[in-house]
Protein backbone atom coordinates (compact mmCIF):
# COMPACT_ATOMS: atom_id res chain seq x y z
CA UNK A 1 0.00 0.00 0.00
CA UNK A 2 1.16 3.54 -0.60
CA UNK A 3 2.59 5.48 2.28
CA UNK A 4 -0.03 8.21 2.12
CA UNK A 5 -1.79 8.74 5.40
CA UNK A 6 -5.48 8.08 5.39
CA UNK A 7 -8.15 8.93 7.91
CA UNK A 8 -9.19 6.07 10.10
CA UNK A 9 -6.20 4.03 9.03
CA UNK A 10 -5.71 2.92 12.61
CA UNK A 11 -9.14 3.33 14.19
CA UNK A 12 -11.93 2.03 12.01
CA UNK A 13 -14.90 4.38 12.38
CA UNK A 14 -17.15 1.61 11.19
CA UNK A 15 -16.45 -1.37 13.42
CA UNK A 16 -19.82 -2.82 12.46
CA UNK A 17 -19.46 -6.08 10.59
CA UNK A 18 -22.33 -7.96 9.06
CA UNK A 19 -24.08 -8.47 12.42
CA UNK A 20 -22.41 -5.58 14.18
CA UNK A 21 -25.71 -3.71 14.46
CA UNK A 22 -27.20 -6.40 16.74
CA UNK A 23 -25.68 -5.12 20.01
CA UNK A 24 -26.52 -1.51 19.13
CA UNK A 25 -30.12 -2.45 18.47
CA UNK A 26 -30.31 -4.54 21.65
CA UNK A 27 -29.13 -1.64 23.81
CA UNK A 28 -31.61 0.77 22.25
CA UNK A 29 -34.44 -1.76 22.67
CA UNK A 30 -33.50 -2.33 26.32
CA UNK A 31 -33.42 1.42 27.00
CA UNK A 32 -36.83 1.97 25.41
CA UNK A 33 -38.32 -0.98 27.32
CA UNK A 34 -36.97 0.35 30.63
CA UNK A 35 -38.32 3.80 29.89
CA UNK A 36 -41.74 2.39 28.94
CA UNK A 37 -41.98 0.29 32.11
CA UNK A 38 -40.85 3.19 34.30
CA UNK A 39 -43.36 5.62 32.71
CA UNK A 40 -46.21 3.14 33.20
CA UNK A 41 -45.38 1.99 36.75
CA UNK A 42 -44.18 5.20 38.41
CA UNK A 43 -47.28 7.21 37.63
CA UNK A 44 -45.16 10.16 36.47
CA UNK A 45 -47.17 12.78 34.59
CA UNK A 46 -46.89 12.45 30.79
CA UNK A 47 -46.21 16.20 30.71
CA UNK A 48 -42.97 15.47 32.51
CA UNK A 49 -42.03 12.10 31.03
CA UNK A 50 -44.32 10.57 28.40
CA UNK A 51 -43.90 6.87 27.65
CA UNK A 52 -42.29 5.89 24.34
CA UNK A 53 -45.60 4.45 23.16
CA UNK A 54 -47.33 7.75 23.87
CA UNK A 55 -44.57 9.64 22.01
CA UNK A 56 -45.05 7.49 18.94
CA UNK A 57 -48.86 7.76 19.14
CA UNK A 58 -48.83 11.52 19.51
CA UNK A 59 -46.18 11.85 16.82
CA UNK A 60 -48.21 9.78 14.41
CA UNK A 61 -51.37 11.83 15.13
CA UNK A 62 -49.36 15.02 14.45
CA UNK A 63 -47.56 13.58 11.44
CA UNK A 64 -48.68 16.32 9.03
CA UNK A 65 -47.30 19.11 11.21
CA UNK A 66 -44.14 17.11 11.93
CA UNK A 67 -43.61 16.41 8.23
CA UNK A 68 -44.03 20.05 7.17
CA UNK A 69 -41.58 21.21 9.81
CA UNK A 70 -39.12 18.43 9.04
CA UNK A 71 -39.07 19.46 5.40
CA UNK A 72 -38.39 23.05 6.42
CA UNK A 73 -35.48 22.02 8.65
CA UNK A 74 -34.13 19.65 6.05
CA UNK A 75 -34.21 22.40 3.48
CA UNK A 76 -32.20 24.76 5.69
CA UNK A 77 -29.75 22.01 6.52
CA UNK A 78 -29.29 20.97 2.91
CA UNK A 79 -28.74 24.50 1.59
CA UNK A 80 -26.50 25.43 4.49
CA UNK A 81 -24.52 22.28 4.03
CA UNK A 82 -24.15 22.82 0.32
CA UNK A 83 -22.85 26.33 0.92
CA UNK A 84 -20.47 24.91 3.53
CA UNK A 85 -19.08 22.32 1.11
CA UNK A 86 -18.55 24.84 -1.69
CA UNK A 87 -16.97 27.29 0.76
CA UNK A 88 -14.74 24.59 2.24
CA UNK A 89 -13.55 23.42 -1.18
CA UNK A 90 -12.79 26.95 -2.34
CA UNK A 91 -11.11 28.08 0.87
CA UNK A 92 -9.11 24.90 1.32
CA UNK A 93 -7.77 25.11 -2.23
CA UNK A 94 -6.81 28.77 -1.76
CA UNK A 95 -5.18 28.11 1.59
CA UNK A 96 -3.38 24.98 0.41
CA UNK A 97 -2.04 26.63 -2.72
CA UNK A 98 -0.80 29.77 -0.99
CA UNK A 99 1.36 30.07 2.09
CA UNK A 100 0.39 33.72 2.53
CA UNK A 101 -3.32 32.95 2.51
CA UNK A 102 -2.75 30.20 5.03
CA UNK A 103 -1.25 32.59 7.55
CA UNK A 104 -3.75 35.30 6.63
CA UNK A 105 -6.93 33.24 6.74
CA UNK A 106 -6.43 30.54 9.35
CA UNK A 107 -6.77 32.83 12.43
CA UNK A 108 -9.96 34.25 10.94
CA UNK A 109 -11.38 30.80 10.27
CA UNK A 110 -10.53 29.53 13.73
CA UNK A 111 -11.98 32.74 15.17
CA UNK A 112 -15.22 32.11 13.31
CA UNK A 113 -15.58 28.86 15.22
CA UNK A 114 -15.32 30.50 18.61
CA UNK A 115 -18.46 32.60 18.09
CA UNK A 116 -21.05 31.30 20.55
CA UNK A 117 -24.16 30.24 18.68
CA UNK A 118 -26.45 31.55 21.47
CA UNK A 119 -25.08 35.03 20.87
CA UNK A 120 -24.91 35.14 17.10
CA UNK A 121 -28.05 33.20 16.14
CA UNK A 122 -30.46 35.92 17.35
CA UNK A 123 -28.28 38.59 15.73
CA UNK A 124 -28.19 36.86 12.36
CA UNK A 125 -31.99 36.46 12.58
CA UNK A 126 -32.35 40.18 13.29
CA UNK A 127 -30.08 41.01 10.34
CA UNK A 128 -31.60 38.63 7.81
CA UNK A 129 -35.17 38.05 8.96
CA UNK A 130 -37.16 34.96 9.81
CA UNK A 131 -36.74 33.21 6.47
CA UNK A 132 -34.36 30.66 5.03
CA UNK A 133 -31.28 32.90 4.63
CA UNK A 134 -30.19 33.27 8.27
CA UNK A 135 -30.48 29.51 8.86
CA UNK A 136 -28.49 28.71 5.75
CA UNK A 137 -25.83 31.18 6.87
CA UNK A 138 -25.64 29.80 10.38
CA UNK A 139 -25.51 26.19 9.23
CA UNK A 140 -22.81 27.06 6.68
CA UNK A 141 -20.82 29.08 9.22
CA UNK A 142 -20.64 26.24 11.69
CA UNK A 143 -20.14 23.33 9.33
CA UNK A 144 -17.67 24.65 6.75
CA UNK A 145 -14.83 24.53 9.25
CA UNK A 146 -14.52 20.79 9.91
CA UNK A 147 -14.77 20.17 6.16
CA UNK A 148 -12.08 22.76 5.41
CA UNK A 149 -9.72 21.38 8.03
CA UNK A 150 -10.30 17.82 6.80
CA UNK A 151 -9.55 18.84 3.21
CA UNK A 152 -6.40 20.72 4.22
CA UNK A 153 -5.17 17.68 6.08
CA UNK A 154 -6.09 15.56 3.08
CA UNK A 155 -4.06 17.62 0.61
CA UNK A 156 -1.06 17.36 2.92
CA UNK A 157 -1.33 13.58 2.92
CA UNK A 158 -0.47 13.48 -0.80
CA UNK A 159 2.43 11.17 -1.54
CA UNK A 160 5.36 13.48 -2.45
CA UNK A 161 6.63 10.85 -4.89
CA UNK A 162 3.33 11.04 -6.77
CA UNK A 163 3.63 14.79 -6.96
CA UNK A 164 7.22 14.65 -8.19
CA UNK A 165 6.18 12.01 -10.71
CA UNK A 166 3.44 14.27 -12.07
CA UNK A 167 5.88 17.17 -12.28
CA UNK A 168 8.35 15.01 -14.18
CA UNK A 169 5.53 14.28 -16.62
CA UNK A 170 5.06 17.99 -17.12
CA UNK A 171 1.90 18.38 -15.05
CA UNK A 172 1.01 21.92 -14.02
CA UNK A 173 -0.39 22.90 -10.68
CA UNK A 174 -4.07 22.44 -11.52
CA UNK A 175 -3.36 19.03 -13.02
CA UNK A 176 -1.55 18.01 -9.85
CA UNK A 177 -4.55 19.03 -7.78
CA UNK A 178 -6.90 17.17 -10.07
CA UNK A 179 -4.81 14.01 -10.36
CA UNK A 180 -3.23 13.78 -6.92
CA UNK A 181 -4.11 16.23 -4.16
CA UNK A 182 -7.89 16.28 -4.51
CA UNK A 183 -8.30 12.49 -4.84
CA UNK A 184 -5.95 11.97 -1.88
CA UNK A 185 -8.07 14.35 0.16
CA UNK A 186 -11.38 12.70 -0.68
CA UNK A 187 -11.48 10.17 2.19
CA UNK A 188 -10.59 13.01 4.58
CA UNK A 189 -13.32 15.11 3.00
CA UNK A 190 -15.92 12.46 3.76
CA UNK A 191 -14.68 12.15 7.34
CA UNK A 192 -15.10 15.93 7.68
CA UNK A 193 -18.51 15.74 6.04
CA UNK A 194 -19.70 13.31 8.70
CA UNK A 195 -18.65 15.61 11.52
CA UNK A 196 -20.24 18.58 9.80
CA UNK A 197 -23.54 16.91 8.98
CA UNK A 198 -24.31 16.18 12.62
CA UNK A 199 -23.59 19.81 13.51
CA UNK A 200 -25.72 21.06 10.67
CA UNK A 201 -29.04 19.77 11.88
CA UNK A 202 -28.48 20.83 15.45
CA UNK A 203 -27.50 24.31 14.26
CA UNK A 204 -30.52 24.55 11.97
CA UNK A 205 -32.84 23.62 14.81
CA UNK A 206 -31.17 26.03 17.18
CA UNK A 207 -31.42 28.82 14.62
CA UNK A 208 -35.15 28.14 14.24
CA UNK A 209 -35.50 28.21 17.98
CA UNK A 210 -34.07 31.72 17.87
CA UNK A 211 -36.70 32.82 15.40
CA UNK A 212 -38.51 31.15 12.53
CA UNK A 213 -41.93 30.58 11.03
CA UNK A 214 -41.48 26.85 10.47
CA UNK A 215 -39.07 24.03 11.24
CA UNK A 216 -38.51 21.46 13.95
CA UNK A 217 -36.87 24.05 16.21
CA UNK A 218 -39.89 26.33 16.26
CA UNK A 219 -42.17 23.32 16.55
CA UNK A 220 -40.30 22.13 19.64
CA UNK A 221 -40.54 25.60 21.14
CA UNK A 222 -44.27 25.88 20.53
CA UNK A 223 -45.09 22.45 21.91
CA UNK A 224 -42.93 23.09 24.97
CA UNK A 225 -45.02 26.18 25.73
CA UNK A 226 -48.25 24.17 25.68
CA UNK A 227 -46.74 21.31 27.71
CA UNK A 228 -47.03 18.76 24.90
CA UNK A 229 -43.91 16.97 26.06
CA UNK A 230 -44.92 13.93 24.00
CA UNK A 231 -44.77 16.01 20.81
CA UNK A 232 -41.44 17.54 21.86
CA UNK A 233 -40.06 14.03 22.22
CA UNK A 234 -41.59 13.06 18.87
CA UNK A 235 -39.78 16.00 17.23
CA UNK A 236 -36.54 14.98 18.93
CA UNK A 237 -37.02 11.44 17.64
CA UNK A 238 -37.49 12.77 14.11
CA UNK A 239 -34.33 14.87 14.50
CA UNK A 240 -32.36 11.81 15.56
CA UNK A 241 -33.66 9.73 12.67
CA UNK A 242 -32.87 12.57 10.28
CA UNK A 243 -29.30 12.85 11.57
CA UNK A 244 -28.72 9.11 11.31
CA UNK A 245 -30.15 9.09 7.79
CA UNK A 246 -27.93 11.95 6.63
CA UNK A 247 -24.92 10.36 8.34
CA UNK A 248 -25.60 7.11 6.51
CA UNK A 249 -26.07 9.04 3.28
CA UNK A 250 -22.47 10.26 3.48
CA UNK A 251 -21.31 6.63 3.45
CA UNK A 252 -23.50 5.94 0.44
CA UNK A 253 -22.09 8.98 -1.32
CA UNK A 254 -18.57 7.93 -0.41
CA UNK A 255 -19.16 4.50 -1.84
CA UNK A 256 -20.49 6.00 -5.06
CA UNK A 257 -17.86 8.69 -5.52
CA UNK A 258 -14.72 6.96 -4.26
CA UNK A 259 -15.44 3.23 -4.60
CA UNK A 260 -11.71 2.44 -4.50
CA UNK A 261 -11.46 3.61 -0.89
CA UNK A 262 -13.67 0.93 0.59
CA UNK A 263 -12.02 -1.77 -1.48
CA UNK A 264 -8.54 -0.60 -0.51
CA UNK A 265 -9.40 -0.76 3.17
CA UNK A 266 -10.84 -4.21 2.78
CA UNK A 267 -7.64 -5.33 1.07
CA UNK A 268 -5.49 -3.65 3.74
CA UNK A 269 -7.21 -5.54 6.51
CA UNK A 270 -6.64 -8.93 4.92
CA UNK B 1 17.07 -6.06 -32.07
CA UNK B 2 18.77 -9.00 -33.76
CA UNK B 3 18.59 -12.44 -32.27
CA UNK B 4 22.36 -12.70 -32.70
CA UNK B 5 24.02 -11.84 -29.40
CA UNK B 6 26.34 -8.92 -29.72
CA UNK B 7 29.45 -8.84 -27.63
CA UNK B 8 29.86 -5.09 -27.68
CA UNK B 9 27.83 -2.96 -25.31
CA UNK B 10 25.26 -0.79 -27.04
CA UNK B 11 27.20 2.31 -26.32
CA UNK B 12 27.90 4.41 -29.38
CA UNK B 13 31.24 6.02 -28.67
CA UNK B 14 32.22 9.33 -30.08
CA UNK B 15 28.82 11.03 -30.45
CA UNK B 16 27.35 13.60 -28.10
CA UNK B 17 26.08 11.77 -25.03
CA UNK B 18 22.34 11.78 -24.45
CA UNK B 19 22.93 12.96 -20.93
CA UNK B 20 25.95 14.37 -19.18
CA UNK B 21 26.55 15.54 -15.62
CA UNK B 22 29.70 17.52 -14.91
CA UNK B 23 30.88 18.15 -11.36
CA UNK B 24 27.38 18.41 -9.96
CA UNK B 25 27.22 19.49 -6.33
CA UNK B 26 24.22 19.60 -4.10
CA UNK B 27 23.38 20.09 -0.42
CA UNK B 28 20.13 20.03 1.51
CA UNK B 29 20.62 22.93 3.91
CA UNK B 30 23.92 22.04 5.61
CA UNK B 31 24.00 18.40 4.54
CA UNK B 32 26.27 17.89 1.56
CA UNK B 33 24.76 15.21 -0.67
CA UNK B 34 26.50 15.41 -4.04
CA UNK B 35 30.18 16.26 -4.12
CA UNK B 36 31.04 16.77 -7.77
CA UNK B 37 29.28 13.94 -9.53
CA UNK B 38 30.21 13.50 -13.21
CA UNK B 39 28.67 10.87 -15.40
CA UNK B 40 27.24 10.35 -18.85
CA UNK B 41 24.70 8.25 -20.67
CA UNK B 42 24.99 7.51 -24.39
CA UNK B 43 22.02 6.92 -26.65
CA UNK B 44 20.72 3.37 -26.35
CA UNK B 45 22.80 2.63 -23.29
CA UNK B 46 21.69 1.22 -19.95
CA UNK B 47 23.85 2.71 -17.22
CA UNK B 48 23.57 1.93 -13.54
CA UNK B 49 24.28 4.18 -10.61
CA UNK B 50 25.32 1.88 -7.79
CA UNK B 51 25.75 3.25 -4.32
CA UNK B 52 24.88 2.76 -0.65
CA UNK B 53 21.50 3.86 0.70
CA UNK B 54 21.23 7.56 1.41
CA UNK B 55 24.31 8.53 -0.61
CA UNK B 56 22.38 10.83 -2.96
CA UNK B 57 21.28 8.63 -5.87
CA UNK B 58 17.66 9.79 -5.90
CA UNK B 59 18.87 13.37 -5.63
CA UNK B 60 20.59 12.96 -9.01
CA UNK B 61 17.19 12.05 -10.48
CA UNK B 62 15.45 15.04 -8.85
CA UNK B 63 18.06 17.23 -10.47
CA UNK B 64 17.51 15.61 -13.85
CA UNK B 65 13.72 16.04 -13.62
CA UNK B 66 14.09 19.65 -12.58
CA UNK B 67 12.43 19.25 -9.17
CA UNK B 68 15.74 20.09 -7.48
CA UNK B 69 18.16 22.73 -8.70
CA UNK B 70 21.80 21.71 -8.23
CA UNK B 71 23.98 23.99 -6.13
CA UNK B 72 26.73 23.81 -8.74
CA UNK B 73 27.70 21.88 -11.84
CA UNK B 74 26.50 21.35 -15.38
CA UNK B 75 23.77 19.10 -16.69
CA UNK B 76 23.66 18.63 -20.45
CA UNK B 77 20.95 16.97 -22.51
CA UNK B 78 22.12 16.23 -26.06
CA UNK B 79 24.87 18.75 -25.43
CA UNK B 80 22.51 21.57 -24.39
CA UNK B 81 21.98 22.81 -20.82
CA UNK B 82 19.11 21.08 -19.00
CA UNK B 83 17.23 24.33 -18.43
CA UNK B 84 17.27 25.20 -22.13
CA UNK B 85 16.06 21.76 -23.17
CA UNK B 86 12.34 21.09 -23.30
CA UNK B 87 13.02 17.38 -23.20
CA UNK B 88 11.39 15.40 -20.42
CA UNK B 89 12.46 12.07 -19.02
CA UNK B 90 10.19 9.18 -18.14
CA UNK B 91 10.69 8.52 -14.44
CA UNK B 92 9.94 5.52 -12.30
CA UNK B 93 10.16 6.71 -8.69
CA UNK B 94 11.61 4.62 -5.90
CA UNK B 95 8.14 3.91 -4.51
CA UNK B 96 5.93 2.78 -7.39
CA UNK B 97 3.69 5.86 -6.87
CA UNK B 98 0.66 4.17 -8.39
CA UNK B 99 -2.53 6.09 -7.69
CA UNK B 100 -4.82 3.96 -5.50
CA UNK B 101 -7.96 5.53 -6.97
CA UNK B 102 -7.07 4.59 -10.54
CA UNK B 103 -7.39 1.16 -12.02
CA UNK B 104 -4.26 -0.34 -13.60
CA UNK B 105 -5.26 0.77 -17.09
CA UNK B 106 -5.74 4.37 -15.94
CA UNK B 107 -2.53 4.32 -13.94
CA UNK B 108 -0.39 3.24 -16.85
CA UNK B 109 -1.88 5.91 -19.13
CA UNK B 110 -1.29 8.74 -16.62
CA UNK B 111 1.78 10.10 -18.39
CA UNK B 112 0.04 10.17 -21.76
CA UNK B 113 -2.95 11.87 -20.17
CA UNK B 114 -0.70 14.59 -18.79
CA UNK B 115 0.79 14.98 -22.29
CA UNK B 116 -2.73 15.70 -23.52
CA UNK B 117 -3.35 12.41 -25.32
CA UNK B 118 -7.04 11.51 -25.25
CA UNK B 119 -8.12 8.65 -23.05
CA UNK B 120 -9.07 6.52 -26.03
CA UNK B 121 -5.76 7.06 -27.83
CA UNK B 122 -3.81 6.52 -24.62
CA UNK B 123 -5.50 3.17 -24.06
CA UNK B 124 -4.92 2.18 -27.64
CA UNK B 125 -1.22 2.86 -27.25
CA UNK B 126 -0.96 0.90 -24.02
CA UNK B 127 -3.04 -2.11 -24.98
CA UNK B 128 -0.44 -3.93 -27.14
CA UNK B 129 2.06 -3.70 -24.28
CA UNK B 130 -0.19 -5.04 -21.52
CA UNK B 131 0.59 -8.64 -22.34
CA UNK B 132 4.35 -8.11 -22.47
CA UNK B 133 4.10 -6.63 -19.00
CA UNK B 134 1.91 -9.47 -17.74
CA UNK B 135 -0.90 -7.08 -16.91
CA UNK B 136 -3.49 -7.98 -19.54
CA UNK B 137 -5.70 -9.77 -17.02
CA UNK B 138 -5.45 -7.05 -14.42
CA UNK B 139 -6.31 -3.88 -16.32
CA UNK B 140 -9.47 -3.36 -14.26
CA UNK B 141 -7.80 -4.08 -10.91
CA UNK B 142 -6.82 -1.42 -8.41
CA UNK B 143 -3.10 -1.23 -7.52
CA UNK B 144 -3.67 -2.47 -3.97
CA UNK B 145 -5.13 -5.65 -5.42
CA UNK B 146 -1.85 -6.45 -7.19
CA UNK B 147 1.23 -8.34 -6.03
CA UNK B 148 4.47 -6.44 -5.55
CA UNK B 149 5.90 -7.68 -8.85
CA UNK B 150 2.78 -6.67 -10.76
CA UNK B 151 2.80 -3.22 -9.19
CA UNK B 152 6.39 -2.74 -10.33
CA UNK B 153 5.51 -3.86 -13.84
CA UNK B 154 2.57 -1.45 -13.91
CA UNK B 155 4.85 1.38 -12.77
CA UNK B 156 7.38 0.39 -15.40
CA UNK B 157 4.75 0.26 -18.14
CA UNK B 158 3.56 3.72 -17.10
CA UNK B 159 7.17 4.83 -17.58
CA UNK B 160 7.74 3.07 -20.89
CA UNK B 161 4.58 4.29 -22.66
CA UNK B 162 5.57 7.89 -22.13
CA UNK B 163 7.85 7.22 -25.06
CA UNK B 164 10.71 9.43 -23.90
CA UNK B 165 14.21 8.95 -25.18
CA UNK B 166 15.56 8.67 -21.62
CA UNK B 167 14.11 6.59 -18.81
CA UNK B 168 15.15 7.11 -15.19
CA UNK B 169 14.45 4.07 -13.04
CA UNK B 170 14.97 4.55 -9.30
CA UNK B 171 15.50 1.18 -7.63
CA UNK B 172 12.73 -0.35 -9.71
CA UNK B 173 12.90 -3.69 -7.93
CA UNK B 174 14.15 -2.56 -4.54
CA UNK B 175 10.92 -3.33 -2.74
CA UNK B 176 10.61 -6.89 -4.03
CA UNK B 177 11.65 -10.17 -2.44
CA UNK B 178 14.79 -11.80 -3.84
CA UNK B 179 13.03 -14.36 -6.04
CA UNK B 180 10.60 -11.90 -7.59
CA UNK B 181 13.45 -9.46 -8.08
CA UNK B 182 15.45 -12.03 -10.06
CA UNK B 183 12.36 -12.78 -12.18
CA UNK B 184 11.83 -9.09 -12.85
CA UNK B 185 15.49 -8.51 -13.74
CA UNK B 186 15.45 -11.36 -16.24
CA UNK B 187 12.18 -10.13 -17.63
CA UNK B 188 13.42 -6.52 -17.94
CA UNK B 189 16.59 -7.71 -19.70
CA UNK B 190 14.46 -9.67 -22.18
CA UNK B 191 12.20 -6.74 -23.07
CA UNK B 192 14.08 -3.50 -22.57
CA UNK B 193 15.92 -3.64 -25.88
CA UNK B 194 12.59 -3.23 -27.64
CA UNK B 195 11.85 0.09 -25.93
CA UNK B 196 14.64 1.90 -27.73
CA UNK B 197 15.33 4.29 -24.87
CA UNK B 198 18.50 5.11 -22.98
CA UNK B 199 18.16 4.06 -19.39
CA UNK B 200 19.71 5.40 -16.23
CA UNK B 201 19.02 2.94 -13.43
CA UNK B 202 19.62 3.37 -9.72
CA UNK B 203 20.26 0.35 -7.54
CA UNK B 204 22.10 -0.80 -4.49
CA UNK B 205 22.02 -4.42 -5.71
CA UNK B 206 25.40 -5.37 -7.21
CA UNK B 207 24.12 -8.37 -9.13
CA UNK B 208 21.29 -6.31 -10.63
CA UNK B 209 23.84 -3.72 -11.74
CA UNK B 210 26.03 -6.29 -13.50
CA UNK B 211 23.12 -8.20 -15.01
CA UNK B 212 21.38 -5.21 -16.57
CA UNK B 213 24.05 -2.62 -17.33
CA UNK B 214 26.41 -1.65 -20.10
CA UNK B 215 28.29 0.44 -17.57
CA UNK B 216 28.19 0.92 -13.82
CA UNK B 217 29.06 4.06 -11.87
CA UNK B 218 29.90 3.36 -8.26
CA UNK B 219 29.14 6.18 -5.83
CA UNK B 220 30.74 6.76 -2.47
CA UNK B 221 28.65 7.18 0.70
CA UNK B 222 27.29 10.68 1.25
CA UNK B 223 28.44 13.13 -0.01
CA UNK B 224 28.43 11.12 -3.22
CA UNK B 225 31.29 11.12 -5.69
CA UNK B 226 31.88 8.69 -8.53
CA UNK B 227 34.60 6.38 -7.21
CA UNK B 228 34.66 3.94 -10.12
CA UNK B 229 33.26 3.37 -13.59
CA UNK B 230 33.05 -0.29 -14.61
CA UNK B 231 32.14 -1.52 -18.10
CA UNK B 232 30.15 -4.76 -18.40
CA UNK B 233 31.02 -6.29 -21.78
CA UNK B 234 28.67 -9.29 -21.39
CA UNK B 235 26.78 -10.29 -24.55
CA UNK B 236 23.08 -9.49 -24.81
CA UNK B 237 20.47 -10.63 -24.35
CA UNK B 238 21.71 -11.90 -21.03
CA UNK B 239 20.20 -14.96 -19.46
CA UNK B 240 19.92 -16.14 -15.91
CA UNK B 241 22.76 -18.67 -16.51
CA UNK B 242 25.16 -15.82 -17.29
CA UNK B 243 25.17 -14.94 -13.61
CA UNK B 244 27.50 -17.92 -13.12
CA UNK B 245 29.86 -17.08 -15.99
CA UNK B 246 33.41 -16.18 -15.06
CA UNK B 247 33.17 -12.71 -16.60
CA UNK B 248 30.02 -11.97 -14.59
CA UNK B 249 31.56 -13.24 -11.39
CA UNK B 250 34.77 -11.27 -11.96
CA UNK B 251 32.90 -8.01 -12.41
CA UNK B 252 30.67 -8.75 -9.44
CA UNK B 253 33.74 -9.34 -7.25
CA UNK B 254 35.41 -6.19 -8.57
CA UNK B 255 32.35 -4.09 -7.65
CA UNK B 256 32.07 -5.77 -4.28
CA UNK B 257 35.71 -4.90 -3.54
CA UNK B 258 35.28 -1.29 -4.60
CA UNK B 259 32.22 -0.94 -2.35
CA UNK B 260 33.96 -2.63 0.55
CA UNK B 261 36.99 -0.35 0.14
CA UNK B 262 34.98 2.88 0.17
CA UNK B 263 32.89 1.69 3.09
CA UNK B 264 36.06 0.91 5.00
CA UNK B 265 37.34 4.39 4.28
CA UNK B 266 34.12 5.99 5.56
CA UNK B 267 33.70 3.77 8.61
N1 LIG C 1 14.19 16.99 0.30
C1 LIG C 1 15.19 16.70 1.13
N2 LIG C 1 15.49 17.53 2.16
C2 LIG C 1 16.50 17.25 3.01
N3 LIG C 1 17.27 16.16 2.93
C3 LIG C 1 17.03 15.29 1.95
C4 LIG C 1 15.98 15.51 1.00
N4 LIG C 1 15.98 14.47 0.12
C5 LIG C 1 16.97 13.64 0.52
N5 LIG C 1 17.61 14.14 1.60
C6 LIG C 1 18.78 13.53 2.27
O1 LIG C 1 19.81 13.48 1.32
C7 LIG C 1 20.50 12.26 1.37
C8 LIG C 1 20.48 11.57 0.03
O2 LIG C 1 19.16 11.23 -0.29
P1 LIG C 1 18.79 10.38 -1.57
O3 LIG C 1 19.25 11.12 -2.77
O4 LIG C 1 17.35 10.06 -1.50
O5 LIG C 1 19.67 9.06 -1.35
P2 LIG C 1 19.57 7.63 -2.04
O6 LIG C 1 18.57 7.70 -3.13
O7 LIG C 1 20.96 7.35 -2.51
O8 LIG C 1 19.17 6.65 -0.97
C9 LIG C 1 19.85 11.45 2.47
O9 LIG C 1 20.63 11.57 3.63
C10 LIG C 1 18.51 12.09 2.65
O10 LIG C 1 18.11 11.98 3.99
MG1 LIG D 1 16.83 6.70 -3.25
Amino acid sequence: MSTARRPGATADPRPLGRFGWVPALAIIAAAIATWQIYAMRSGVSPQILPSPARVVDAGWAARDALWTNTVATLEETAFGFLVAVVLALGLSLLIDASGILRTALMPLLIGSQTLPLVAIAPLVIIWFGFGLTPKVLLVALLSFFPITVALLEGYQATDPDVERLLMSMGAGRWRRYRSARLPTAMPFFFAGLRIAITYSIVVAIFAEYAGASSGLGIYIEQETHVFRTDLVFAAVLVTTLLTITLFAATYLLERLLIPWYRISRRVDRR
Amino acid sequence: MTSQPTTAPRRTDGGTPKLRLEAVHHAYRDVKVLDGVSLELAAGELVTILGPSGCGKSTIFSILTGTTAPAAGIVLVDGAPLGASSERFAVMPQTDALLPWRRVIDNVTLGLEVQGVSRRDARARVTPLLETFGLDEFTRAYPFELSGGMRQRAALLRTVVQDRSVMLLDEPFGALDALTRTDMQTWLESVWGTFGASVLLITHDIREAVFLSDRVYVLSPRPARVVAEVTVPLARPRRLEDVGSSMFVDIEIELRQILAAIRGRHA
